[in-house]
């Protein structure tokens, strides 16, 4: 019997030593690396994909006839936002300035909230800038009655099915008005009357708990979508193959949602994966996958629709890549210029959600600049108004919350024996 | 001797480790180019090269189990899991695998893993960036379990992690990496002039399983780990009591020797620590004083704990130990 502990030694000191006849040590691990890192000009290629490229096949068709989509780019709106091609959801006006409010209001939030961070008044914030229409498109093509299993950067959601600003507020100071009671971080919202299930932190831990769902729908026979959002860098959990495989075998009325912003936190995509296209993925598991171009309004919405009447129609699930790319920090506690160019977004070839659709807007003749910038501003007013309507509930520093037993509740249904001593213990400290 | 907060002892002892042993790398999220989101290993991409210190894609099921076959193969890998409140998606390669490799082949294959996590709360980080999940480790064999508490003892504990040939699950107290947290999130300390802040430029090494009295005393014993040692500090200076506090530092293997020696003086014992209190660590401490010290004992044991809730945003000062919490065991143990 060998001795282990020398085995190992040798073991390590050969990997240290030789990999080869020479003796010679050649280190060859590949490690990826980001295309460009601060102090390097960011390198972009413009998008090569125009609206009409890709056809638009009917939803119930095979899913291999979806194969360029998977590596292309499905578009509407042009560089010059002019909306052209098969895929244009021919949506009216008053749709797209619903989206466009939202996309307004979401980016005035964040930057309302992350103004609130650094002044100490919320522990943390998530933004979504330059991807707001991602889930507002989205969230308008399905409908009502869809279930929703957001990641925490798809906050337009909680408008489209019925919160408020100041639910939003609420939430984000974990004040007494927050329906989650104080027990989440900031956007890790939960909104059941609107059918949008409970944020997690872990991430992608929703992906397959969304197939699940959309297996219950089917279970019960009800017309129900389910759709799932999660990042480019969570793409790499084990989470997000246990969905895909799952979704196609019991081949539920399921949208899942690769939201690509290039970035994970330092993480770049290419890092996330080796391979060219999220969408792509789905290929091998036999069902349609599409790159959207994630900060085309039209196209987010022609793409969602097409794969919800896909799932409506008994045609299995669908995964949408949305193309698109992280305007700020990953959080308040990161600093992305320590690790991309400062100034990588200004050479982002897909432009910015809002603009782009308010410049479609002014072409149908239903919006103007003047619109828009009255748009902005009172936005920004309605914002000062909720924030300063949301802290008469509690601020984060004075409260006041829920009070301390409060922490026993909904842990179970009911308040188990062990938990009811624990809270008199915890009141006995109260003074 | 230079003044280092945690995250520059923890730095320092990735540097020599690295420096030292060609089969020592460094894999996780966020760990390559950036440094790490707490910045333990900024720098050592840049001296060591990119296949010593790399990103990996956010999966850390993917992580451990990679690092295991690296381990197989002749590395000797320090993983970093970006908060312990991430790590059950490698909780199957950790306690299956990883803890079983050894036992199931006889003695004939292991993986050398220091799989270095940020555990435990104080940072507003709710459910999910607060946990302190080291019970589910301490209930497996195979594993060493380790949380230090100060600067000096990370280092030292760190390089006897990572030369240990055993795989050794390596907590790191986030609300301690840049000062003593005493159980006042508004007056942190930095751990210059702080008892520990001392740390040696050089290699050293801080045994594992054995466990540190940081204040001696006759009343009553204290034993905690982890951030709970400077709040329980602060709590006997409060209590004005001259109780005995000992710092596990390891939690596998444990080093009863000196806890029992400590209870069997004073006769009187509190267990402290920040993770839930229905088998928490602490309900094994209890047994193994109960085991050795029964005929010692004047009191009941008692545990402070966090209570049995995941942990909460805003009411995470309610939820956590503190003083006050610590106080009213040591005035109640004295009064038995």
């Amino acid at each position: 019997m060998a001795d282990s502990q020398a085995e190992l030694h040798k073991a390590r000191e050969s990997a240290s030593q030789s990999n080869g006849q020479d003796g010679k040590t050649e280190p060859c691990l590949r490690v990826p690396e980001a295309p460009h890192r601060p102090g390097e000009e960011p390198r972009f290629s413009r998008f090569s994909q125009q609206p009409g490229d890709l056809h638009r096949p009917d939803p119930l068709v095979d899913y291999t006839e979806l194969r360029p989509h998977a590596n292309g780019l499905v578009r509407v709106l042009d560089d010059e936002a002019h909306a052209s091609g098969p895929w244009n959801p021919e949506i009216d006006a008053e749709t797209l300035l619903e989206g466009l409010k939202i996309m307004v209001r979401i980016r005035h939030f964040d930057s309302r909230m992350l103004t609130m961070q650094r002044q100490g008044r919320l522990s943390f914030y998530l933004e979504s800038k330059m991807e707001e229409a991602v889930a507002t498109a989205a969230g308008l093509a399905l409908h009502p009655d869809d279930l929703l299993f957001p990641s925490y950067r798809q906050h337009a959601l909680m408008l489209i099915r019925g919160a408020t600003l100041l639910d939003m507020a609420c939430q984000c100071i974990g004040n007494t008005r927050d329906n989650a009671k104080g027990r989440q971080m900031p956007v890790h919202y939960s909104w059941r009357q609107g059918k949008i299930v409970s944020i997690s932190s872990p991430v992608g831990t929703q992906f397959p708990q969304a197939v699940g769902a959309a297996m219950a729908a089917d279970y019960f026979g009800r017309p129900q979508v389910v759709a799932s959002w999660l990042g480019d860098g969570t793409a790499a959990q084990g989470d997000f193959h246990y969905a895909i495989n799952f979704a196609s075998v019991y081949r539920p009325p399921i949208i899942l949602n690769v939201v690509n912003n290039q970035w994970a936190i330092s993480t770049h995509r290419n890092i996330a994966t080796g391979g060219r296209s999220f969408a792509a993925r789905a290929d091998a598991y036999g069902f349609p996958g599409l790159r959207v171009d994630g900060n085309d309004f039209l196209a987010v919405y022609a793409a969602t629709a097409w794969a919800a009447e896909r799932a409506r129609r008994h045609g299995g699930p669908t995964l949408l890549e949305m193309y698109t790319y992280r305007g700020g920090a990953h959080s308040t506690n990161d600093d992305p210029s320590r690790y991309r160019p400062a100034d990588e977004g200004r050479f982002w070839p897909g432009g910015d959600p809002v603009e782009r659709l308010k410049q479609h807007l002014i072409h149908l003749g239903a919006w103007t600049e003047e619109q828009h910038e009255s748009l902005n501003q009172d936005t920004a007013r309605t914002i000062t108004e909720v924030v300063k309507e949301a802290e008469t509930y509690g601020t984060m520093n004075e409260g006041p919350y829920d009070p301390p037993e409060t922490i026993f509740d909904d842990v179970y249904e009911e308040l188990p024996p062990h938990l009811k001593r624990q809270r008199d213990e915890l009141l006995g400290e109260q003074d | 001797m230079p003044k280092m907060n945690m995250i520059q002892a923890i730095n320092s002892a990735l540097d020599i480790m690295l420096e030292r042993d060609p089969t020592v790398c460094i894999f996780g999220e966020d760990v390559g180019y950036f440094g790490g989101v707490f910045r333990a290993t900024v720098g050592l991409q840049e001296r060591y090269g990119k296949h010593r210190v790399f990103d990996s894609p956010l999966a850390e099921g993917g992580i451990i189990s990679t690092a295991i076959g690296m381990g197989i193969n002749g590395l000797r890998p320090v993983p970093e899991i970006q908060f312990s409140d991430y790590i059950y998606p490698g909780f199957d390669q950790i306690t299956n695998e990883l803890a079983k490799l050894r036992y199931r082949s006889g003695g004939e294959w292991s993986a050398p893993l220091t799989i270095r996590t940020p555990c435990g709360g104080g940072i507003r980080g709710a459910l999910y960036h607060s946990q302190s999940p080291e019970a589910y480790f301490t209930h497996t064999a195979g594993l060493n379990v380790v949380m230090p508490s100060n600067p000096h003892d990370v280092k030292g504990l760190l390089i006897s992690s990572i030369e240990s040939n055993d795989p050794v699950l390596f907590f790191e107290p986030k609300r301690l990496y840049r000062g003593p947290f005493n159980g006042d999130p508004h007056k942190v300390p930095t751990w210059t002039n702080q008892p520990g802040g001392d740390v040696p430029e050089e290699y050293y090494k801080t045994p594992l399983g054995k466990a540190a009295i940081i204040r001696e005393g006759a009343d009553c014993t204290v034993i905690t780990w982890g951030a709970m040692v400077h709040v329980s500090r602060k709590a006997i200076e409060q209590s004005g009591l001259n109780a005995e506090l000992i710092d596990l530092r390891t939690l596998v293997p444990l080093d009863i020797e000196t806890v029992a020696a400590s209870v069997k003086k004073t006769g009187r014992c509190v267990i402290v620590h920040e993770a839930p209190r229905t088998t928490g660590f602490g309900a094994e401490v209890l047994s193994l004083v109960q085991e050795h010290c029964f005929w010692h004992l004047e009191a009941p044991i008692i545990r402070v704990t966090g209570w049995d809730t995941p942990f909460p945003h805003t009411l995470e000062w309610q939820y956590m130990p503190g003083r006050k919490r610590i106080v009213r065991a040591l005035k109640k143990v004295m009064q038995e």
